[in-house]
């Protein structure tokens, strides 16, 4: 299947299918199957060691594709991860600028900072950024390549709730204007159903669970239908919530 | 209640800190207002005015050991004299090339060995098992190959220079973390772009650490070898001077050693300042 040239949306649909991945006796994916829509905003959950890191570095081709699988996914990619991997050894700019080729990648590494609202950091050191400082510095590095697929691994986990909030909003805004088919992994099923429109439960290795979010944006925690989703969710992760809404 | 009060702010100050805040404040007025770095200088000041005094005295005999200002003159008198200087151009003659060999060969040999699998099979064992060996030992054997000249004195410099950086490179290159370099890697960085911005880079604080090593290594190695049969050098100059009972000129020569070993951990440690600039404990909002 071709990638799909719709110029709405500066992104193509992402088709896996029977991945499987073994590490030694331990089966992590098994036979999974996974199709995103070109330009959709999808959340996987899973508790720990469910696959999901596993799942995401096989899309970001970290890993070989294992025999007997076949991915179909959109390109370039682009990935942030939970901790903010810049070189400390290059500038912000020179971080967000890394492997781009010709001589304007200054000027757009400086336009991706200043997406972010980081151009007055644009010559720092990554050992004085804050953690949203760099976490940004990281979507701007993420953005600059125009990805077609934006994979983002628990790129909020480690950082305090009020920074979580700003970025929420940040990456929501840089999705919506880029366009690119994006996967959070994450294991906060309060940031899975506020950002995405789909929600996938990974267990044994397959999806387990397939979960459309229908609710309007901005969303709010406070709206109908966040807790009955957040609760189903959560069941589906194995936790069962006491306390009946 | 009383307990709400006595913690004063969500992520705030701890009782300890406030009081470590305060103790400088209170103790300060009491100390020598000279600054740190000269005030470490004041002890070593009294031992040579001591030694000066004890010399004076007469409890030090001139032929166990010169006065600190005979030592002075006999310094300034070998500089006015050239003596001094030429020594001192032959001494650094051989340490710098001694040490571009050995340098150059270290740094080679542990990008074979770190920036490839084949290349630490190959390297490594033999280096492991080298650098056991104390190579000071292997003067008899150097002379043996490489008679009383130039030769075995620059090679023995080489040879104390080249592991330290061999180890440290090597280290440094295996200790770049492994998750920057997948991070490279995804944005597109090809093994020449990730050796060049992210392993030599992350390798150079480790390296720079041997080069210190080295250099100090090298002097030592300077020393032993300038006891081989020379006819001129620094330690040309201070067996000389043990055939005339002269302490003072033997003092000269030791601290023009420890001069040049000085001043050559304080090269490095210039180059140190401006190559790693980004890390934290240099860096400066």
């Amino acid at each position: 299947m071709a990638p799909a040239n719709n110029p709405a949306h500066n992104a193509a649909p992402l088709r896996v299918r029977n991945l499987t991945r073994r590490f030694g006796a331990n089966t992590v994916l098994d036979g999974l199957d996974l199709d995103l829509a070109p330009g959709s905003f999808t959340a996987l959950l899973g508790r720990s060691g469910s696959g999901k890191s596993t799942l995401l570095r096989t899309l970001a081709e970290l890993d070989p594709v294992p025999k007997g699988a076949r991915l179909d996914l959109p390109r370039p990619v682009a990935v942030a991860f939970q901790e903010p991997r810049l070189l400390p050894w290059k500038t912000v700019w020179q971080n967000v600028a890394l492997g781009l080729p010709g001589r304007e990648a200054r000027s757009r590494a400086e336009a991706a900072l200043e997406e972010v609202g980081l151009s007055h950091r644009v010559e720092a050191w990554p050992a004085t950024l804050s953690g949203g400082e760099a976490q940004r510095t990281a979507l701007a590095r993420a953005l600059v390549r125009s990805p077609r697929l934006l994979l983002l691994d628990e790129p909020f986990a480690a950082l305090d709730a009020l920074t979580r909030i700003r970025m929420h909003a940040l990456v929501l805004e840089l999705w919506r204007h880029h366009g690119p088919t994006t996967l959070i992994v994450t294991h906060d099923v309060d940031e899975a159903v506020l950002l995405a429109d789909r929600v996938l439960v990974l267990e044994n290795g397959r999806i387990a669970e397939d979960v459309a979010v229908e609710l309007p944006r901005p969303r709010r925690h406070a709206d109908p239908g966040f807790a009955a989703l957040r609760r189903q969710l959560l069941g589906a992760l194995g936790v069962a919530l006491e306390e009946a809404a | 209640m009383s307990d709400t009060q006595a913690v004063p702010a969500p992520h705030g100050l701890l009782p300890g800190r406030a009081a470590e805040a305060g103790l400088p404040a209170a103790a300060s007025p009491r100390r020598l207002t000279l600054p740190p770095r000269l005030r470490r200088f004041i002890s070593p000041l009294v031992l040579v005015l001591l030694w000066q005094a004890a010399s004076m005295a007469g409890l030090i005999a001139p032929r166990t050991l010169a006065a600190p200002s005979t030592v002075l003159a006999s310094a300034w008198e070998l500089t006015l004299t050239g003596e001094l200087p030429s020594h001192l151009l032959v001494s650094l003659g051989r340490v710098l090339s001694g040490l571009g060999i050995g340098v150059s060969a270290g740094v080679a040999l542990a990008l074979v060995a770190g920036l490839s699998r084949r290349g630490e099979e190959i390297v490594d064992a033999p280096m492991q098992m080298l650098r056991t060996l104390p190579f000071l030992a292997l003067v008899p054997l150097f002379i043996l190959w490489f008679g009383i000249g130039e030769t075995p004195k620059i090679a023995l410099v080489a040879l104390g220079a080249a592991f330290p950086v061999y180890l440290t490179l090597f280290s440094g290159i295996r200790g770049v973390d492994p998750k920057l370099v997948e991070a490279a890697r995804i944005f597109g960085l090809d093994r020449r772009g990730l050796i060049r911005h992210v392993i030599l880079p992350g390798a150079l604080p480790s390296a720079l650490v041997g080069l210190r090593y080295a250099l100090g290594s090298a002097w030592l190695s300077l020393v032993i070898a300038e006891q081989i049969n020379a006819t001129a050098g620094i330690g040309f100059l201070i067996n000389d001077a043990r055939e005339f009972l002269r302490t003072d000129v033997i003092v000269v020569g030791l601290l023009v050693y420890a001069l040049l070993g000085l001043g050559a951990d304080a090269l490095v440690r210039l180059v140190e300042r401006r190559a790693l600039a980004w890390r934290p404990s240099l860096v400066k909002e």
